[in-house]
């Protein structure tokens, strides 16, 4: 049974048309990049990053903390789904527990082109290693995000096991599971909050306000991505994907989007009326200090990013608007890429805890180990959606002479 | 010599006589490059807590065997552990400090620290204006030390305050750095998983990481080392300031008080009364940095003129 579903999604996995050759050859391409870089590094050290002991995180963990909040933001969907059994979107939400599953992959990935000693990387599992429980938030970290991947690969394999032998998928393994992947997609995200949030050092990073934010625009970033790949499934696969479900998907957004700027206007008031010592941290992100700005063209061009799309997804006029939609969503995308990557990372660290100021900008290899591992992410999150289509449109499964008995409408109605 | 050695990352692996050919058989074939294979041992290997005496002793011998071949001179890796009624204490007397930064080269060899690619030093010396008082974002350590001290500026050198509650321990997924019964919080270099976490968590910017193999060129190598402080640290794992614990844990003082050329520096038994720190505690009022923190450092700067 295993051997002849696994032979089945290889050759889903491997036809394609041109379009779909050449996109899965340039993910390949990027692959190679990164691994060429990430071999460089590992040869030289993490002196190949222009990380160093002022600022000794930097471009890896900001990419790994904003895809935590991708792969949070899979709970956007699955929750009224699931939970108030709400048709338009539940046909989707698998494949918001696709991207969540591709996003963990890359988080993971992250962490581990991030640490000094990759070899090493048993001493954090349980029983093999010797995690650090309950005080350290990274050990935590490294649990919840597995637990996460798991949990929604066990769910996706179920659904497209079943789904390619034509069967309904079985309500008391997946629900209990779907049920149990919404806390745990709060959990990696305000774990991965709580990692910087910890840290009495770094007074940017030291504020309670962190958790909060850091959820509320990953209900911003996450749905995002999804918005858009909705429409393109929608036009490659004839996926029956409706607008209603996009519109509604969309309002969420926009009430994420408002909460999110509130958040952020709480924090900058706080800290330039209050204007203490801890300024500095905010300064340097928003303003500079002396000579130092690095940061601020992408401070700013990120709040206007924010505001922007904030308002095209306000007005109901303008989000049903479909070019002006997937404008916004470009721009909040990159507005929280910016927010939740290096805008979090480097200020918490710049200047340094004894005052210095050390600017950072990622290396090539930087850049190429992260292409790679964005190459990955996407290649698994292809091959996923690849999969995943043809068995919830029912055009593909073990079962060709009863074609039917997979369609989504049936996979719905089959979970309550 | 065993396959290990030209191959980065796994400098301080130890590699049980017996198991030898096969490891060395293994890291030929499978890979040079990544040097993963010539770390199998440590990748089973217990933490550094979990073993029994005897095993740490058999792993120091093996690093001795390593590192005197290695560096061509006998070197000698103690495990010696904390004395009952011993808890050390740092006190530094800011008003004489001249900032010469001859504790920080000092330390540099008394410690092994990489000298360059990566230049790595436990002490930073921080010149700031008197006018402002201690203002850390006001400070510099880039100064030029030929000049000091300069007119209007005073000196404050940090390094490790071995704090009683340590949020760099608490923040280590692993475990792999911890606090002794005297006060020296200490890295497991072999247990490291060079996560970083540590340097975030630490408010006195004491960690360093090892981002390239550390040079340490063999004649200038020290080689009276101790398992958890100034032994070769392999690359790509976390150091610090040990107050040499392979000095005084035997009775010495650190380097950098020895070295001290104005007696800036004082050290010793905060638990014996009639200590050279508890004098200077008893006679100065004492301050710790960043007290809001709630760090508790073991490590004391006062004025005493
Ligand atoms: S000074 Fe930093 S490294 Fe030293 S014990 Fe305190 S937190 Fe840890
Ligand atoms: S870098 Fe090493 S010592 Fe520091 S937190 Fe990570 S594993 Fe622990």
């Amino acid at each position: 049974m295993a051997i002849s579903f696994l032979r089945g999604s290889g050759r889903i996995i491997s036809q394609g048309d041109r379009a779909y050759k050449i996109w899965v050859g340039s993910l390949l391409a990027l692959i190679a990049i990164g691994l060429f870089a990430y071999s460089f590094q590992g040869r030289q050290g993490l002196i190949a990053t222009n990380l160093r002991d002022q600022v000794s995180w930097g471009f890896y963990v900001g990419n790994f903390t904003f895809l935590v909040g991708i792969a949070a933001a899979a709970v956007m969907l699955v929750i009224p789904a699931y939970v108030y059994d709400w048709g338009p979107i539940k046909e989707v939400a698998i494949l918001g527990e696709l991207l969540a599953i591709s996003a963990i992959i890359m988080c993971l990935l992250f962490v581990l082109v991030d640490m000094g000693r990759p070899d090493r990387f048993l001493h954090i599992v349980p029983f093999l290693g010797s995690p650090n429980w309950p005080m350290s938030v990274m050990a935590w970290d490294a649990l919840v995000l597995n637990i996460y991947l798991g949990v929604n690969l066990a769910v996706v394999v179920h659904i497209l096991y079943t789904g390619f032998y034509g069967k309904a998928y079985n309500k008391k393994i997946v629900i209990p599971l779907v049920l149990f992947s919404i806390p745990m997609a709060v959990s990696i995200h305000t774990v991965t909050a709580f990692l910087y949030n910890g840290m009495a050092a770094r007074p940017f990073w030291n504020a309670s306000i962190l958790a909060p934010r850091f959820i509320v625009s990953a209900f911003c970033s996450g749905p995002a991505v999804l918005l858009i790949l909705f429409q393109v499934l929608r036009k490659r696969t004839g996926l029956p994907i409706k607008d209603e479900a996009i519109q509604k998907v969309a309002e969420l957004m926009a009430y994420a989007m408002f909460l999110n700027l509130f958040l952020l206007g709480a924090e900058l008031f706080k800290e330039y009326y209050s204007a203490t010592e801890h300024l500095l941290y905010t300064q340097y992100f928003w303003s500079g200090i002396g000579t130092h700005t690095t940061l601020v063209k992408y401070a700013w061009s990120g709040l206007a990013a924010s505001l922007i799309a904030f308002f095209i997804f306000l007005v109901p006029k303008w989000r049903r608007n479909m070019t002006l939609l997937n404008v916004g969503c470009g721009l909040i995308y990159f507005s929280v890429y910016i927010e939740k990557g290096m805008g979090l990372v480097i200020p918490g660290m710049t200047p340094d805890t004894l005052g210095e100021i050390y600017e950072y900008k990622p290396t090539l290899v930087e850049w190429g180990v992260t292409a790679g591992i964005y190459g990955i992410g996407f290649l698994v999150f292809t091959f996923l959606v690849k999969l995943a289509v043809p068995i919830m449109s029912g055009h593909f499964s073990a079962v060709e002479a009863e074609p039917a008995t997979s369609a989504p409408g049936e996979l719905s109605a089959e979970a309550h | 010599m065993s396959a290990c050695e030209n191959s980065g990352g796994c400098g301080s692996e130890v590699v049980d006589p017996g198991r030898r050919d096969v490891l060395k058989f293994l890291a030929v074939g499978a890979t040079m490059a990544t040097g993963a294979a010539c770390d199998l041992e440590g990748f089973f290997r217990k933490s550094f807590r979990e073993l029994s005496p005897a095993d740490v002793r058999r792993m120091t011998t093996g690093w001795e065997r390593k590192y005197t071949r290695k560096y061509g001179k006998t070197v000698t890796v103690s495990e010696v552990g904390p004395m009952d009624g011993v808890k050390f204490g740092y006190g530094l007397d800011l008003s004489r400090c001249i900032g010469c930064r001859r504790c920080v080269y000092a330390c540099v060899e008394e410690n092994n620290q990489s000298r360059k690619e990566p230049q790595i030093q436990w002490i930073r010396v921080l010149e700031m204006d008197k006018a402002h008082g201690v203002d850390l974002n006001h400070s510099d350590i880039y100064y030029d030390a030929a000049t000091v001290p300069q007119p209007g500026k005073f000196y404050m050198p940090i390094q490790c305050q071995q704090c009683d509650d340590p949020p760099c321990v608490k923040t280590c997924p692993v475990g792999a750095t911890w606090k002794e019964k005297d006060g020296i919080v200490v890295i497991d270099y072999d247990w490291c998983i060079g996560c970083r976490c540590c340097m975030s968590a630490c408010p006195y910017g004491a960690r360093h990481f090892n981002w390239a193999e550390p040079s340490l060129p063999a004649q200038e190598m020290n080689p009276k080392t101790h398992v958890l402080g100034n032994r070769p640290r392999p690359k790509g794992v976390v150091e610090k300031c040990t107050f040499c614990i392979q000095r005084t844990r035997e009775g010495l003082y650190p380097a950098c008080v020895e070295v001290c050329p104005v007696g800036a520096r004082k050290f010793g038994n905060l638990l014996d009364p009639e200590s050279e720190i508890r004098q200077a505690m008893d006679t100065k009022r004492v301050f710790i940095l960043k007290e809001d923190l709630a760090t508790h450092p073991s490590f004391f700067y006062f004025y005493a003129t």
